[in-house]
Parts: C-alpha cells; structure tokens; sequence
C-alpha cells in the first residue's frame, strides 16, 4: 500500500514537473520565437524606454540563454504593484551575478507613457529593464503568458531554460527570495 | 520506516513543486453554469440591494468596479450603455465595488456617493461591505462582468469576463462580448464566448 502511494506521488510529480517545463522544451525544440523590433519607444531626455505588442513583446518570455528570468508586470496606477518595485529592484542588484534578469513590464495605459511612466521611472531612478506592452487584445495573449493568469496585476512569472513559475499576486521580497531559489534549485 | 521517510520526502518535494509549478488563480468563485448567490449592499442611495428585488428580470449583468482603477473608468461610459441598452430588455446592469475603502481610500462609500453622481449612473452601485462577495463570484479585478440568467431553479452564470475587446479605444472594438453574450442569452441561442479575460486593478 506504502508503495503505491509512494508510485503515485511519483507519478503527480513528474506529471507536475513536465507540465512546468513544458514550453521550455517546446522552445528547444526548434521553436523559435521571433524577435520583433518594439513598435514605438518613448523618451524622456537620457531616458528611452520601449513599447512592444504581443508579438513583439513575446521573445521576453522565452529567452534560452542560460539566464533566470523576472518578468513582473506592473502599471503606475496599481498600488500594490508599486509597493513591491522596490523588492524586484532589489531581487535584481543581489542576483544580478547568479545570472538573474528583472524585466518590469509596465501596462500603463496609451496615451499616458510620456506623462506618467517617464516620469515615475526618471524619479524611481528604477534599475531594472522597463518595457511596455501595449496590445489591446487582452482576452487573445494573457492566457499565452499564463493559462491560469486572469489578468489581475501584479502578477510575476520567472522562468529559466526548465522551470516556469507564475504568480497572480502581491510578493514580499522573502517570497520572491523563496520563489526564485526553488526555481534555481530544482532543476 | 525507511519507505516513510521516502513517503515524507516525497510529499516535501511535491509540496514545493506544486507551489512552485503553475497554481491556478482561479480555481476558487464561480463557472460558468454554476448558480450565483444572492447579495444585500447598500447603494449609493442608501436603500439595500438585492437581485430578488428585481421582479421582472430576465437576468443581470453583475459587474464588479471601482471608482480608482483607470481601466474602470476606461469602461464607465460602456457599462452606463450597456443598462441603458439592456435594461429595459430585463437585463439591468448592478455594479458592485469590491474593493475595501481601508486599503482604498478614494473607494469609500461617499466617493462612490460622488462618482455615481458626476457620471449619472443609471445603475446600482453597491458597496461590498466586508468583501463577502466577490470572493463568492470569484472577481479578480476591476472591471470584472458576471452575466447572470434568472432560472426557475436560481440565477445561473453564463459569462465572466471582460466587456469587450478593446479597453483603449471603444472605436476599435471588434467584438463587444457582453453585448454578444447577453443577445444569445436573450435569443435563447448558444452564447459563443462564455469566458475572457483582460487586465484589470486586483482589488484591494
């Protein structure tokens, strides 16, 4: 009986296992995603920051190059999402030398880029990689990002050439320590 | 005792990875075909609201927003259209503010009082007292639809999600989902799409 149960676990594990490195073998298997140049990029003196659709924007999403990967998407009017910048600013300057990447994907709003993200950025003074996605077919690329992602933000997926995380939710810095760790680790 | 401890280990391990692998976000509230409960907020009138006081509805379009959230007010004029338009077909719009004026402050009761106002809702807007709720129906984020079909045996889920297609510019929608799924349901017809998804403000 023991084993059995034990054989079953195994079983749920594995089965958990391919499921979250299923897109990362997808990609080594020959599918490449293809690299869009952004659509437009707006600018703030020294300050330039990119702004991609879907199809652009997909290539952050499954990058193979040996890196761990942080994307977190954000916007300037979502207060939780901006009380916890400072722990993703963080997560990237103490991991940046075990090849961890932050990506702070902002989805502010059109039309707003210039009066609120460029300046929130500039004053910030964030060090992480700022990219907008700006692509109103919502309902067609939030479940390519993630199945289970409703589209509430903050949500963070951090991934590496074989694991894939996903969180809809607000993150401390411990959790995100924890998350990232137990990504590295089970490899 | 040794295959206890393997036994121990495992469930370590598959509790890690099942945190670690995707959890679903929205396992918990309402699907499509489930029953919805019936609520008692308060309006921005003052008078408690329930959807059993709408006698001759057909159905309701149970639409949770805010007053904060830049994507709602993106939609206010949709959602004031779409009671407008469904309204007198049996299907009226009941908004529903999710969020707690403690962690929100400018989605207090009397900023509510003075939204619905400026923008001359046509509509209940309720406040989810004590968010018992959303929780209930499973809303994430602002704005977040839940179309209801009033049935013998109760009010039935038949579409959750976004109104329609396009948050940015009501010009370039190219498929209005509520309105799609509200005229099937009318028309007694297969609604096509039952479920959307969209970005929206996490309520708070």
């Amino acid at each position: 009986m023991k084993l059995h149960i034990t054989c079953a676990f195994f079983v749920i594990l594995i089965s958990c296992k391919t499921d979250g490195s299923k897109k990362a073998e997808i990609a080594e298997a020959g599918e490449t995603v293809r690299k869009l140049p952004p659509k437009e990029a707006v600018t703030d003196g020294d300050l330039e920051i990119d702004v991609y659709d879907f199809a652009g924007f997909e290539q952050f999403l499954h990058r193979q190059d040996g890196k761990t990967y942080v994307v977190n998407f954000w916007a300037t009017w979502c207060k939780p999402c901006v009380a916890e910048l400072p722990y993703f600013e963080r997560l990237g300057r103490e991991y940046a030398d075990k090849g961890v990447e932050v990506v702070l994907v902002s989805l502010d709003l059109h039309g707003t880029f210039e009066k609120k993200l460029l300046p929130f950025v500039r004053e910030k003074k964030l060090e992480s990689q700022v990219i907008v996605l700006d692509d109103p077919k919502q309902n067609d690329w939030i479940p390519q990002v993630n199945e289970a992602w409703s589209g509430a933000i903050p949500a963070t997926l951090m991934y590496n050439k074989t694991n894939r995380m996903f969180y809809e939710s607000s993150l401390t810095y411990e959790d995100l320590e924890n998350n990232l760790k137990a990504l590295i680790d089970t490899k | 005792m040794k295959t206890i401890r393997i036994f121990l280990l495992l469930t370590v391990v598959l509790a890690m990875s099942s945190f670690s692998v995707d959890i679903p976000a929205d396992d918990e509230g309402y699907r499509i075909g489930d029953l919805a409960e019936d609520f008692n907020l308060k309006n921005v009138d003052g008078k408690m609201v329930s959807l059993a006081d709408y006698k001759d509805a057909r159905g309701y379009l149970v639409i949770f927003t805010c007053n904060t959230c830049p994507y709602a007010q993106a939609y206010e004029d949709r959602i004031i259209a779409l009671d407008k338009k469904y309204k007198k077909k049996g299907v009226p719009v009941i908004a529903i503010n999710p969020n707690s004026p403690e962690k929100s402050p400018k989605d207090s009761f009397e900023d509510m009082q003075v939204r619905a106002t400026e923008k001359g809702f046509s509509f209940p807007y309720l406040l989810d007292e004590g968010q018992e709720i959303y929780p209930k129906y499973g809303a994430t984020r602002t704005p977040h639809v839940f179309l209801l079909e009033k049935k013998d045996k109760g009010n039935e889920v038949r579409y959750i999600g976004a109104i329609d297609d396009n948050y940015q510019d009501e010009t370039s929608v190219e498929t209005r989902y509520v309105e799609d799924a509200v005229d099937a349901m009318l028309g007694g017809e297969e609604i096509r799409i039952t479920t959307t998804k969209a970005i929206g403000c996490s309520i708070k």
